[in-house]
């Protein structure tokens, strides 16, 4: 075999960790913690090997990778030996072949047929023993496993099982599942889930490691679809949340076959469920592929649109009919009465190619501000504090630290089932060293791994942390330099925690004292503590005072600004992280550009060449508000479903019933465009490029990879042809030219290229000049602030709006669960996802189920001041008592329903996380609509 | 009744008298090898412990379930406290702070006894806190197995008694450097560590002036199989195997001759009547081509179907692979497929070949030396036994093949 030459060396690389030795004659040389199979590799040298997998540690059990080392006496491992120097190694002696060859005969007796493997195409195995001229093997086979198809997503046959582990390492290692196990011995030796139960009864959350880990196709995505031949492989992102997998498509005829992981500096080839098993959406039959106009004189009523009747209150339309009707009437809203009479709705979904024309519509079409997005309802109050305090609404580092941490703060994160695979890398640091201290109201997987577990009574985050800080500043473990060089308004911090003593607090949050203090002590004392927080902290009508004791503590500590360190509010949506950054929120311009400053208006007229609004404009909350008051008659939505997703949603549902005018752009018939005047059929995620920025402030490139179905169109030319129709002169030539207007309107994405994100995926702004690396960590030595300090904003515990009392005694909070991505539009469409979790359910201690005589899996009602539902008790220990959770994904029992309208004064965000319900048994379930 | 007889009398002397250098200075002059299986030096073994300031741990192995063995059975049941004083001395000579025995699952009267030596021996202040007053601590933990003899192999055994599934681990690093929850360790075997307390009374040069110099010492054998009385015989290595069949075991049933002798447990080759005046101990038998091992003999006599005593041995390596490698999982259960057709009048003349080229090539691959286990003895059989093999061939005619 042909021996390439030595590559260059690495810059940076110091000369002596390399390791000088022999491969099949010639010379090559080892990097530090390089194994002859890696060195083998990089030189074009060909060695078998099946339990290794690049990236995961190799276990160097199929023994197909065996070379001969001169001088030792039995044959070594290539995947799990590190070479020495002057070692002379081969590949190739006629001794290494022949136990190359006596393995892969050994595995290949055992495969089905004694041949290739009917799961996949190019089994692993096949190709080696192909290479290495293996063929009929001497051996018996041996007793064969039965399949396993219990799962919606997954096929097991074992017959094809090499025992090579990688999927135990996979499960266990990579994704921190431990699900699947390696049992029994000899010939009885096998993988197993659980205590080898069938896949679907096991704890398999379906992330599909394993799949993807398995060199046979013993596990493999369902159906066989491993074994058709894709016509092409697109390189995209996932659509779902905020931690911004990047993954491939494989199509064929317009369909996705199958999704792959890749390797992004976020997910490291890993995906969750709902990335890897989650896109047949896209094909669902129910997509909008016509333009639909509501008949005249069919009433808007609140309830809910039947998906089945639409012909009763829709005509099919041309696009041209129904972009002139959209237009029409929005125009006519805002020309009589007035541009603030009007208001859109954009979404995190879109792309920030989207977002940003959507704003500038709003912006310079309408003549409004009131343009916003469910960032709103989200983490609207975590980036008013970030802004507050120290000037920026991004995190200040990025998931991937937590290896780097010492301690990492996980609070009001359910990350496991929100951030599956961002929750990897939290799961594999806790297994390195992290400790992890994980708070929340509610039990979750990541308790399992961590070093405290506090389960403190819902809503007293800001009592907790404040005690926390008392703590710090009682036993001087503040970081005085931090705070003096670095902070301002110290004084009035230390006053206002002076008064929440560990002891006086642990009554109000049901956490001892001494574990606050031992938290207290741990994370401030580390060299390194990071902290992440979710929307346990942010949805609350105190959720900006929540947020504000997190950047505190990390100031107090200096625990910010370097590596391992810093504030990380996790990203719920794919891109709500890039929508606002391009400007899709009422208060500001792209880059949070306010809109009241005179500076930046002038700035952004002279940019899009019009007058603008200076006042800002209403919020997602505050636009309802103004429907029912009569004030805002007319909307665009665009990817979003208010109707589902707004706290009391009952109110939301008879605002947009009361405006005269409501276009709504979707890839589905949603519970909103049931009020629709004109309804326009969008594109899906793999319809269309664009770029999205995901939690960690790195912009994205998603491909397209199929086409939209039927008379859909792509949202760029749905938003443009309104513009049109709004009296815009508009040319973008596509996604690529949006970008390039949007690095001039926000200095920090200025220096990143289309071209470059072309050839590396993924950019990490602040990245202000081309050729920039990007800045991963920011803060390091100021804070973009007046003086560039940062604020400590002190906060004083209050209570929840709406607290349980005799007539509501159950405290109701809401959230996601893994299968299922928020109002449930694009999952609950999804085959594998709706398979896995297809009803709502309400869950609860298994304690207050039995008080009130109802068995797991039994019908309870819940009721609060603003509506009720029905639905099916999950009995679950992670539940406080009094407690109850539901998944706001199902319209058939709507979880926003029950909850509270109460906002957030700075973020404006609506308390999602607390409400009071009372709650019986019985009553009359509903079936979905979808 | 231990310490009547001087028990623990060593122990205290190593603490009040002697530095852990002095202890294992002494241990490395008597040149003892363990006796576990490989036969390695116990004091070099001691000594490549790394000075790196973490906790460093000693394990007792005791999961003895090497076919054929059962001396530590026997000392376990018989004489814990010489364990107990031995697992002690060991580990103040290598600085351990938490020592730990690993007992095979299925001795349970032995794992009852010995937990209440272990008892006994704590309230005499032998174990626990200030041992002696020398505020050196020492405390002993007693685990029990689950039943698989891979648990033997040190880091099956180190795997098992973490609390993960005993599987042997990658070699680097050895356990003296990364063995039980990743810090160094100790490994040594029952008969090893209870040879130490008469080592440090009578002196290293006592033991080392026992038999041969490069394996010194005493050692007890278990001599099972045709003879007449099958047990456990302490002799001076060297002594030779026809002394330990005729004068230890009585020597063969009445009327019948010697086929062969497997010397060191179900891993080791058999050996033959020429063989019978060599004498027992590590290099001696290595040099024939086999191996000391556990120091377990089996006596075959002309009564033997060397087809069935090779199935049965097989059988035992298959069902005990841990399942890691694939020579040792997949060949070692081929081959038992193969004795199986054999036996039951299905085999081929090729078949009988394939038993040692095949298990031939299944050596050297494996993980842990249990994948090595196969070849030796069956190899040895077939070679020397062939017709028995042939025997049970019913093919028409013998088409010798080449593999
Ligand atoms: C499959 C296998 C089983 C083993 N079983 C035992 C055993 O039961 N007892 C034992 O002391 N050593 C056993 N060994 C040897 C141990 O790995 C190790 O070498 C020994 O415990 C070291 O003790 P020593 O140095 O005192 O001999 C086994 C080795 C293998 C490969
Ligand atoms: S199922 Fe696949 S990955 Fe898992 S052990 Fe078998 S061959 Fe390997
Ligand atoms: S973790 Fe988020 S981005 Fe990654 S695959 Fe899952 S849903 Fe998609
Ligand atoms: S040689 Fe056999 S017993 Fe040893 S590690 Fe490999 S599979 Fe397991
Ligand atoms: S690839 Fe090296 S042992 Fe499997």
């Amino acid at each position: 075999m042909a021996i390439a030459p030595l590559p260059p060396r690495p810059a940076g690389e110091r000369p002596d960790t390399r390791t000088a030795f022999s491969l099949n004659g010639a010379d090559v040389a080892a990097r530090a913690d390089e194994t002859i199979l890696q060195v083998a590799d990089r030189y074009g040298v060909a060695i078998p090997r099946l339990c290794y997998k690049d990236g995961y540690r190799p276990d160097g059990n199929c023994r197909a990778c065996m070379v001969e080392i001169e001088g030792e006496r039995v044959l070594a491992p290539a995947c799990c030996r590190l070479p020495s120097a002057g070692m002379k190694v081969t590949s190739t002696s006629a001794r290494a072949v022949k136990a190359q060859q006596m393995v892969l005969e050994l595995l290949l007796s055992d495969m089905p047929e004694q041949s290739a493997s009917p799961y996949k195409r190019e089994s692993e195995l096949d190709r080696w023993a192909a290479a290495l001229d293996v063929r009929a093997p001497r051996f018996p086979q041996r007793h064969q496993p039965a399949p396993d198809l219990s799962h919606p997503a997954m096929s097991v046959n074992l017959d094809a099982c090499i025992q090579c582990g990688r999927c135990v390492r996979a499960c266990r290692e990579e994704q921190v599942n431990d699900v699947i196990g390696y049992a029994w011995r000899g010939e009885h030796a096998k993988i197993v889930f659980d205590l080898d139960d069938p896949m679907a009864a096991s704890t398999c959350v379906a992330c599909g490691e394993c799949v993807q880990a398995c060199p046979t196709g013993a596990l493999m995505p369902a159906n066989n679809v491993g074994l058709i031949v894709p016509e092409k492989s697109v390189d995209s992102a996932c659509p779902y949340c905020g931690v911004g997998c990047l993954l491939t498509y494989n199509v064929k005829d317009n369909q996705i076959l199958s999704v792959d992981g890749r390797d992004g500096p976020s997910n490291a080839s890993r995906l969750c469920v709902k990335g890897r098993f989650g896109f047949d959406y896209v094909h669902n039959p129910r997509r909008l592929t016509t333009p639909l106009i509501r008949r005249t004189g069919v009433a808007k009523t609140t309830g809910i649109l039947d998906p089945d009747d639409l012909a009763s209150a829709f005509r099919e339309a041309t696009w041209e009919e129904a972009l002139d009707a959209a237009a029409a009437g929005l125009r006519g809203i805002r020309d009589t009465r007035g541009p603030s009479a009007l208001a859109g709705f954009g979404s995190a979904k879109g792309s920030n190619e989207e977002a940003y024309l959507f704003q500038k519509l709003v912006r310079t079409g309408f003549g409004t501000n009131n343009v916003d997005h469910c960032t709103r309802l989200c983490h609207a109050s975590s980036v008013a504090a970030l802004l507050e305090d120290i000037g920026s609404g991004g995190v200040s580092n990025q998931v991937a630290d937590v290896a780097l941490a010492d301690v990492a703060i996980v609070i009001g994160s359910n990350p496991t089932v929100n951030h599956p695979v961002a929750a990897t890398f939290m799961k594999n640091a806790a297994k390195a060293g992290t400790k992890l201290i994980v708070m929340d109201p509610r039990r979750n997987e990541l308790a399992r791994h961590a070093a405290y577990f506090l389960q403190f009574r819902a809503d007293t985050d800001v009592a907790l942390l404040n005690a926390i800080m008392h703590t710090i500043v009682e036993e001087g473990l503040a970081d005085e330099a931090f705070i003096r060089e670095r902070t301002e308004n110290y004084a009035a911090l230390k006053m206002l925690v002076a008064e929440y003593s560990p002891e006086k607090i642990a009554p109000v949050t049901g956490i001892a004292a001494h574990t606050i203090r031992e938290v207290a002590r741990l994370y401030a004392t580390s060299e390194r503590s990071m902290i992440f927080w979710g929307m346990g902290v942010s949805q609350h009508v105190h959720g900006t005072d929540n947020a504000r004791c997190l950047i505190s503590l990390a100031l107090l500590t200096g625990q910010i600004g370097r590596p391992g360190t810093g504030l990380h509010p996790l990203r719920g949506q794919n891109n709500v992280q890039g929508a606002s950054d391009v400007g899709l929120i009422p208060m500001s311009f792209p880059d949070y550009a306010r809109v009241d400053d005179p500076d930046v208006n002038q700035r952004f007229e002279a940019l899009w060449e019009t007058k603008l609004d200076s006042k800002p404009g209403l919020t997602v909350t505050e636009v309802m508000d103004a429907a029912h008051a009569g004030t805002l008659r007319g909307m665009y939505v665009m990817g979003e479903n208010p109707a589902m997703s707004d706290p009391n949603v009952g109110h939301a549902r008879e605002a947009l019933a009361l405006l005269d005018h409501l276009v709504v752009q979707d890839i589905f018939f949603t519970e909103t465009a049931g009020y629709a005047d004109v309804i326009l059929p969008a594109s899906a995620f793999p319809e269309k490029t664009g770029t999205f920025t995901n939690t960690d402030r790195r912009v994205q490139l998603g491909r397209q990879a199929i086409d939209p179905p039927g008379q859909a169109r792509q949202d760029l030319w749905i938003i443009m042809e309104l513009a049109r129709r709004m009296g815009l002169d508009w040319n973008y030539a596509g996604p690529r030219e949006v970008f390039a207007e949007i690095r001039r309107a926000a200095p920090s994405m200025a220096g990143i290229t289309w071209e470059r994100l072309e050839a590396e995926g993924s950019c990490t702004y602040p990245l202000e000049h081309e050729g920039d690396p990007g800045e991963p960590v920011i803060f390091v030595d100021s804070f973009p602030r007046p003086g560039g300090r940062a604020l400590f904003a002190p906060a004083a515990f209050s209570d929840a709006a709406e607290l349980p009392d005799e007539r509501y005694p159950f405290i109701f909070t809401t959230g996601r669960q893994l299968e299922h991505w928020h109002t449930g539009s694009m999952t609950r469409r999804a085959s594998v996802l709706d398979a896995l979790e297809p009803e709502p359910t309400i869950v609860i201690h298994p304690d207050d189920l039995a008080a009130i005589g109802v068995a797991p899996g039994g019908t309870l009602t819940l009721e609060s001041r603003r509506g009720t539902l029905t639905a099916s008790a999950r009995a679950d220990r992670g539940m406080q008592r009094g407690t109850l959770f539901m998944a706001f994904a199902y319209n058939e029992a709507a979880a926003n329903i029950l909850t509270n309208d109460a906002i957030d004064p700075f973020g404006k965000i609506p308390e999602f996380k607390f409400c009071a319900v009372r709650l019986r048994a019985g009553g009359e379930l509903v079936e979905s609509r979808l | 009744m231990y310490r009547e007889q001087g028990g623990y009398a060593q122990l205290e002397r190593a603490f009040k008298e002697l530095t852990p250098k002095d202890v294992a200075d002494i241990c490395m002059g008597s040149n003892l090898r363990g006796r576990g299986g490989a036969g390695f030096p116990t004091g070099r073994k001691w000594s490549f412990l790394p000075n790196n300031g973490h906790p460093r741990y000693l394990v007792c192995n005791c999961d003895e379930a090497e076919p054929g063995t059962f001396k530590d059975h026997m000392l376990l049941e018989q004489t814990p406290h010489a364990i107990i004083e031995g697992i002690l001395i060991g580990a103040y000579a290598v600085g351990c702070h938490h020592a730990f025995i690993y007992i095979r699952g299925e001795f349970k009267a032995g794992f009852a006894i010995f937990r209440a030596a272990v008892e006994a021996a704590r309230a005499a202040g032998y174990v626990g806190k200030n041992l002696f007053g020398t505020g050196f601590d020492l405390e002993l933990t007693v685990h029990r197995g689950a039943g698989a003899y891979i648990c033997g192999e040190e880091t099956g055994l180190l795997n098992s008694l973490e609390g993960k599934r005993g599987e042997p681990r990658l070699k680097p690093p050895f356990p003296a450097v990364k063995g039980l929850y990743g810090e160094p360790t100790v490994v040594n075997n029952v008969e090893t560590l209870a040879y130490l307390p008469h080592i440090l009374r009578n002196g290293a040069e006592w033991f080392a002036k026992v038999g041969p110099e490069r394996s010194p010492g005493y050692k007890v054998v278990s001599i099972s199989g045709h003879v007449k009385n099958p047990g456990n015989y302490e002799v001076p290595l060297g002594t030779t195997i026809r002394q330990l069949i005729w004068d230890c075991a009585g020597g063969l049933r009445d009327g019948r001759t010697l086929l062969g002798v497997q010397p060191g447990g179900g891993s080791s080759a058999c050996l033959f009547e020429e063989h019978l005046d060599l004498p027992y101990d590590f290099e001696s038998i290595s040099k024939a081509g086999s191996m000391l091992g556990s120091g377990a003999m089996v006596v075959f006599d002309d009564t033997t179907n060397f087809v069935k005593a090779a199935h049965a041995l097989i059988r035992f390596y298959a069902h005990e692979s841990c399942g890691q490698c694939t020579p040792c999982r997949e060949g070692g259960n081929w081959l038992e497929k193969t004795l199986v057709r054999i036996l039951e009048g299905r085999g081929l003349h090729s078949d009988v070949d394939m038993l040692v080229s095949a298990s031939h090539q299944l050596t050297g691959l494996n993980l842990c030396p249990l994948g090595d286990s196969i070849e030796p003895f069956l190899a040895s059989v077939v070679k020397r036994f062939e017709a028995q093999f042939r025997a049970y061939i019913r093919e028409p005619k013998a088409a010798p093949v080449a593999v």
